[in-house]
């Protein structure tokens, strides 16, 4: 039988449109044999729940250099426990200040890639905690 | 550069030096078996005459302040006066960027230059769903003309200029300034300043986009129009590469993209009937400076060059200042790493030195907290303080661009024009940047050069000090700048205490004339200011053009 493709959602946040590193970590996962779905920009952590909910994802990874990580995280994890999402893996990336992490890791976010993560740790990562 | 006789003398030097080299490489091989700049064009192991065959001193190079403008465009450029430190700020309220313009004010800067959150960036106000969280963060919350008044508050709009970094939304906060320059007794044709106000590259690069392609270069026509009939000393839109670069293109497609969406400006105004001649002095740009020296001031000294001959060429234009590419530069915010963070200063500093040596007329230098967060009073300091050691000790403003006729910067500098003009014919093919960026041409190429970057970082072709190179467990932690979550519950504040105080028929008869002239195609400007004056809100502006023109989405591709 064959095995269904791991499903990973890339999500991008609110009104700032810096997308570089979340096209390129989609490109990456999608080359490295995931299947990967990307939001698009501009979407409330309520859309891109939802989005996990449709689209029966594995694990949703989400970009933010908007300084908003604080709210976006922690409403994100709300709504998934809310959804009964909770073996979801949430991860993120970006201008995520060192000292704002032990709180999101905390409320369950499973990994934040900080500026200058090579790709292979964030592979290494998806292998060990989703497959 | 020089007879053809001498080029084959040097030539078969240079086969003769040739075998010395092989000898020597022969025993002790190079460190890399091919060398290419940051934007992958190969760089050989010696430049000569040869490298330069064609290059005519007086059509090529020419003189500062002359056509082609490579050497610069003031006859005396930095020796008569130094290029304008101009530092983008911006953070929470409109009280708090107040304070810090004045004090930036009282410490001789002249010019100020304003740094935007992202929901106005957007064109939406501060209580909109996708706000939260965003308020105040990346930038100054400005809603209605309440804030913008409070925004210059004390600051005289005949005596400094304004440079305003937003683009779709641009029309409505170029209304507020001049709204608030009327207040302060200040004639609309005393107020100078800027509005980036660059459509196309929002759709590919910086992405806040509100309505969709041609409509956003109509609304840009409407401003250019107007500030010529009404503001003369505006600049109507800063044609911008910066962005292009920091979404990861080349430097090649920075340089392109930008000329290509200027095309596409300067041919809307002529097909509106502008005269070229009176617009065009008026416009700006603005382009990034990245890490490759050489090839970066190569970028800036092709991008004048090529500017000109397409004016002149292209539009056929006389006036001397509608040839002269004016520009603005900025450090590499990609450039930057979260970890070491000193080792900024050091990237920034030689950023810098790459954009005077080019002949920038005005220049941003980052701060080196800037990967994390916006940057602390201490960390401006430095990166201020890095300009002026520039201007003030390395001697470099002394003489105009003092690197023309280096084999190396000469042969950079036609590498970049042939690679760019590739490019515009391309787009040209594709019928014009409107086109192409409808057919999602420059976005493409942007995804591909970004990956591509990030491959060469990963196999370590392309060394980062301190990140895939020389990088260690304990990166040495900086203080950072925090935005707290109170400037979102004032301004929701403000937003509500507006709609209560004023005359909400007549806001709501303005933004009927909105829609009327969206739909009948006149200037747009002057129902924009109207609306302003009576505190309609900039979301109720952008809701009222996009319930029109439409609402541009992204197309999510990646």
């Amino acid at each position: 039988m064959k095995q269904r493709k791991i499903r990973i959602l890339i999500a991008k946040p609110g009104l700032d449109g810096h997308d570089r590193g979340a096209k390129v970590i989609a490109k990456f996962l999608q080359e490295s044999g995931y299947e990967v779905i990307y939001t698009g920009l501009h979407q409330t952590p309520e859309q891109i729940v939802n989005a996990a909910v449709q689209e029966a994802v594995d694990a949703v990874g989400i970009s933010v250099l908007s300084g908003s990580h604080n709210y976006v995280f922690t409403e994100v994890m709300r709504l998934m426990a809310e959804k009964g999402l909770g073996d979801v893996v949430v991860f993120g990336g970006g201008t995520i200040p060192e000292d704002d992490i032990p709180e999101l890791k905390a409320a369950g976010v499973k990994a934040l890639f900080r500026p200058g993560t090579p790709l292979e740790e964030v592979l290494r990562f998806m292998k060990e905690n989703v497959g | 550069m020089a007879d053809n006789k001498n080029l084959d003398a040097i030539r078969a030097e240079t086969a003769r030096w040739a075998e010395t080299v092989q000898k020597a490489t022969s025993r002790w091989p190079e460190r890399q078996e091919t060398f290419e700049s940051l934007s992958e064009v190969p760089i050989r192991r010696l430049y000569t005459p040869v490298d330069v065959p064609d290059l005519e001193y007086l059509k090529d190079l020419g003189y500062p302040g002359e056509y082609p403008f490579t050497r610069g465009v003031q006859p005396t450029m930095y020796r008569g006066r130094l290029w304008t430190m101009r530092q983008f700020s911006g953070f929470g309220t409109a009280e708090e960027t107040n304070q810090r313009y004045k004090y930036l004010l009282e410490n001789g800067q002249t010019g100020l230059s304003v740094a935007f959150h992202f929901p106005t960036l957007k064109g939406v106000n501060s209580d909109h769903p996708l706000a939260r969280g965003e308020v105040g963060k990346c930038g100054v919350a400005i809603d209605s003309l309440r804030d913008m008044e409070v925004l210059f508050d004390g600051i005289p709009l005949d005596k400094v200029t304004t440079s305003m970094t937003v683009n779709h939304p641009a029309p409505v906060l170029l209304a507020m300034y001049l709204v608030v320059a009327e207040k302060q007794g200040v004639g609309w044709d005393q107020v100078g300043g800027t509005v980036q106000n660059d459509p196309l590259k929002e759709f590919f690069a910086q992405k806040s986009y509100v309505w969709p392609p041609r409509e956003s270069v109509r609304l840009l026509v409407d401003t250019m129009e107007f500030c010529a009939e009404n503001v003369p000393r505006w600049h109507p839109v800063s044609i911008s590469g910066y962005h292009i670069r920091e979404a990861g293109s080349t430097a090649q497609q920075e340089l392109a993209f930008t000329l290509a969406d200027g095309i596409a400006y300067v041919q809307a105004a002529v097909d509106r009937g502008l005269d070229v001649d009176r617009f065009a002095p008026h416009l700006s740009f603005f382009f990034d400076s990245h890490m490759d020296f050489f090839e970066e001031i190569g970028k800036f000294r092709a991008a004048r060059r090529l500017w000109a001959r397409i004016m002149k060429e292209r539009f056929g234009a006389k006036n001397p200042k509608s040839l002269w590419m004016r520009f603005h530069t900025q450090t590499a915010g990609v450039s930057l790493t979260a970890q070491q963070p000193l080792n900024n200063i050091v990237r920034t500093a030689f950023e810098a030195l790459a954009a005077v040596l080019g002949g920038t007329q005005s220049l941003h230098t980052n701060s080196f907290d800037e990967a994390e967060a916006l940057p602390t009073e201490e960390a401006v300091t430095v990166a201020l303080r890095t300009q002026q050691i520039i201007a003030h000790e390395t001697g470099v403003a002394s003489t105009i661009d003092p690197l023309a006729g280096s084999y190396f910067v000469e042969a950079m500098t036609d590498e970049m024009e042939r690679a760019a003009e590739a490019y515009i014919r391309k787009i040209d093919e594709l019928g014009g940047m409107v086109a192409a960026v409808e057919a999602g041409y420059p976005q493409n190429e942007i995804i591909r050069s970004s990956m591509e970057f990030q491959k060469a970082v990963e196999e370590g072709r392309k060394v980062i000090v301190g990140v895939n190179r020389y990088a260690r467990e304990d990166e040495g932690s900086i203080p950072l700048l925090k935005i707290d979550d109170s400037v979102e519950k004032a301004q929701l504040a403000r937003i509500a205490d507006t709609k209560k105080n004023r005359d909400n028929d007549a806001v709501a008869r303005c933004l009927d004339r909105v829609r009327d002239t969206a739909r009948s195609g006149e200037n747009l400007l002057p129902p924009i200011v109207e609306a302003v004056r009576e505190y309609a809100l900039l979301g109720e502006v952008c809701d009222a053009l996009v319930d029109v023109f439409g609402a541009y989405q992204d197309p999510a591709v990646f």
